[in-house]
């Protein structure tokens, strides 16, 4: 039975809260190192990307409420999901048209593009700020729980609650659909291949005839959906704050670099492995040692971080990939 | 592109010009929204130009993108609290020395794993160095653990932390330097000689955990409690409005005792930070002119040329990089002894690193005078912003009906303008006059 309770305890607070998490930030990164891979410069303005695209999100979600629309028992925000990523995308876009074009031409160098995104991070924050505010906002309705804490107790007799958030089944499936539908337009269609073409070696791929601006364009759709899918996915997991969207640029980064910049398996494999890292490193053991060793009693909370250090694990584990493996996992595109 | 025909007339009258309206600004300030508000301004802007001068090290004579420059702030903003501080000496007695033990212990783990790791071949290498770190972390956290708590339990709501040494004030700001510079040695040497994103990120990734650690580490310096009352080197107001002859020198002039004290105050604070300022763009003009600074703009325009030529390209990027965050650092810690505080919970990126940067574009990158203007101008204008954006709110929602929502939001919104108009001066800049308002010469 102690076995069963700290494997419970184990799923309830550790495996599937970094599983959903893992799923946001393997979205994110996947933006990421979409946008490395074709523009080749670390995009500094897709947290805030996701932030914008996840208020657009909330926006519609509230018209839809307004009208008395909804998907019930799934959250409306699903619903919304697709005239939110419409939005994003005009506007990154328009971003692509009127900042980032003039720099592709000058074939300026990637340090410069990575500063105009800075400012492009600026401009969006603002944008974001200015449209729905710094507040919490929680915006999922329809059912919570999947699975609840208290009902699992009474049908097993365990004396630990397993609870499963309908948001982070949401979260799952919405990313496996989403890393599905990526690889086969990948590896499947034309324009996929072309991508890829263009990202794997840029002259060979215009030589062959691959409009540029094309698969540019593309790219930075693909990135918007992904950025406003993972946006709203962690907003609907906890809630919206802009400057959270920021602070997810660290761990997202770390999760594409070392998965390998430019590489799509990389970075999922990278966001998982930041975000089970981080969760595992931030949880307090005592609970789930309470049980697996019952004779041994710790003092503390056997806790190895407190949470507000988080950040410091995607730095750790990103500082030591790139000691010793500067191309990352998986095999990125360059040092 | 030698430092030389640097100093043509043209170019020094447009340097004279632009800052002569700087001052313009500022004076208009003084004789519209008040002598007060327009010193602190200056004051702000002075330190905002130092930090400027920092960054324009690194990416002005390097070309080394630190998106971490809200950590080296903090980092030398901590400085005031270490020296000046009067110790909390029964916290010392309670833990400081389990607590000094602690970091001893922490540093000679690492230590211990780096020599590990150096004298190991094969597969045990990194087996054996991965468990000397497990098992000093562990028996770091032993330590660590016990002596923070005794330490904070010491009288929490006033102190609660192990206090400074006491010192003068002025003195933080030479050690502010070294912290930074010491911070920023670890991620240089970690980050520097991969590609120019990876720094970046790597350098955004330390910023954060400064500012994690001083706001979770009460025993420092009492985290989000923040540390109040910090010495300044200038005399307090009070004091100055209980002093007679200095009374009677503001009724000389006319000018009620309260307000001469405040603006008196800031006229001194303006003079030790116009000093500073003044020396640190000495040295570092001298520097840029001579064969160093020659050599980092050949680095800096031509890796491979300068490498061919016999230049240890990496060592001197790891110089500037430390250099650049003592700099840093210095202005984190003169910008506490201003404050009187420190406040971990306002270091925010936006305002510590990306406002920065705007500073150094706009400026202009490579020219020390440039990052100057450019840290005075855009703090003037992160200040004037938000009044014009309300003004500007005000006019657009005047044909609105009262009490319509959207007059409501647009009026709240106004203070977010900031960041939006920031942005836009960053990009219209970087497309338009990517050389800034007083180029590189």
């Amino acid at each position: 039975m102690d076995i069963l309770n700290a494997i419970v305890a184990l799923a309830n607070f550790v495996l599937i809260p970094a599983a959903a998490y893992g799923a946001q930030l393997a979205l994110g990164a996947l933006g990421v190192t979409l946008i490395y891979g074709i523009l080749r410069f670390s995009n500094f303005a897709h947290g805030d990307t996701m932030a914008f695209g996840t208020a657009m999100v909330i926006l519609v979600t509230w018209a839809l409420q307004g009208a008395g629309i909804g998907i019930a028992p799934l959250p409306t925000a699903l619903l919304a999901l697709p005239f939110g990523i419409g939005l994003t995308a005009a506007l990154v876009l328009g971003t692509d048209r009127a900042v980032y074009r003039f720099y592709r031409r000058q074939k300026a160098a990637p340090v410069i593009l990575v500063i105009v995104s800075m400012g492009v991070m600026f401009v969006m924050n603002g944008l974001t700020r200015f449209i729905i505010g710094v507040e919490d906002i929680a915006f999922d309705d329809g059912a919570r729980f999947i699975v609840n804490a208290r009902a699992f107790r009474d049908a097993t007799g365990l004396d630990e609650g397993l609870a499963l958030r309908s948001t982070q089944v949401i979260t799952l499936v919405t990313a496996l659909v989403v890393v599905v539908w990526l690889f086969w337009f990948l590896n499947r269609t034309r324009t996929g291949k072309s991508m890829r073409a263009f990202s794997d070696n840029e002259d060979l791929a215009l030589l062959s005839g691959i409009n540029p601006e094309r698969v540019v364009m593309y790219a930075w759709l693909i990135a918007s959906a992904l950025a406003t899918i993972a946006g709203t996915l962690y907003g609907l997991d906890k809630s919206f704050k802009a400057f959270n969207y920021f602070q997810l640029l660290l761990p997202i980064f770390a999760a594409a670099i070392v998965g390998g910049l430019g590489n799509p398996v990389g970075a999922i494999a990278g966001g998982f492995l930041i975000a089970f890292s981080e969760v595992g490193v931030t949880y307090a053991w005592k609970k789930v040692a309470g049980y697996v060793l019952p004779f041994w009693e710790p003092d503390g909370l056997l806790q190895l971080l407190s949470t507000e250090y988080k950040f410091a694990v995607s730095f750790v584990i990103l500082i030591a990939v790139l000691l010793f493996r500067p191309t990352g996992l998986f095999k990125g595109k360059s040092v | 592109m030698s430092g030389r025909v640097a100093t043509s007339g043209a170019s020094r009258a447009r340097t004279a010009l632009l800052f002569a309206g700087m001052a313009a600004l500022i004076l208009l300030e003084g004789l519209t929204g008040g002598w007060n508000t327009a010193l602190g301004i200056l004051n702000m802007g002075l330190i905002s130009a130092v930090m400027a001068l920092g960054v324009n090290m690194q990416w002005g004579y390097a070309g080394l993108f630190n998106t971490g420059v809200v950590g080296f702030v903090a980092m030398g903003g901590l400085a005031p609290v270490l020296i000046a501080m009067p110790p909390v000496r029964e916290a010392w007695a309670a833990g400081g020395l389990r607590m000094g033990l602690a970091l001893v212990f922490a540093v000679a783990v690492v230590a211990a794993a780096v020599q590990v790791w150096r004298r190991l071949q094969g597969r045990s290498r990194g087996l054996a160095t991965a468990g000397v770190l497990v098992a000093g972390f562990f028996a770091y956290r032993a330590l660590f653990d016990p002596a923070v708590a005794a330490i904070e339990a010491v009288n929490p709501a006033a102190a609660g932390y192990l206090g400074g040494l006491g010192l003068p004030v002025l003195l933080s700001w030479p050690v502010g330097a070294i912290l930074a510079a010491g911070a920023g040695w670890i991620v240089a040497k970690t980050a520097l000689g991969l590609r120019s994103d990876y720094l970046a990120i790597a350098t955004l990734g330390i910023g954060e955990i400064i500012v994690a650690i001083l706001k979770n580490e009460d025993w420092l310096d009492r985290g989000v409690k923040n540390v109040i009352g910090i010495p300044r080197p200038v005399p307090y107001e009070i004091a100055l409005q209980n002093d007679p002859s200095f009374v009677a020198r503001a009724a000389s002039l006319g000018i009620d005792p309260v307000t001469a004290s405040t603006v008196w105050v800031k006229i001194l604070y303006a003079g030790i930070f116009a000093v500073v300022l003044l020396a640190l763009i000495w040295l570092l003009e001298r520097a840029l002119n001579s064969p160093w600074g020659r050599m980092m703009r050949a680095i800096r325009d031509n890796e491979t040329a300068a490498e061919a030529m016999g230049k240890d390209v990496k060592r001197r990027h790891l110089q500037i990089f430390v250099l650049g965050c003592a700099v840093i650092g210095l202005a984190g810690a003169m910008m506490i002894t201003l404050d009187g505080q420190m406040t971990p919970g306002s270091y925010t990126p936006l305002r510590f690193t990306f406002l920065i940067w705007v500073m150094v574009i706009l400026g202009g990158s490579g020219n020390n005078w440039g990052a100057m203007l450019g840290g005075m101008l855009v703090w003037y204008l992160w200040i004037k912003v938000e009044p014009w954006g309300n003004a500007l709110m005000g006019l657009v929602t005047s044909g609105m009906a009262d009490g319509s929502a959207l007059k409501a939001h647009l009026i709240a919104s106004s203070a977010h303008m900031r960041l939006l108009t920031m942005g836009l001066i960053l990009l219209v800049v970087l497309r338009f006059s990517p050389r800034g308002l007083l180029p590189e010469k």
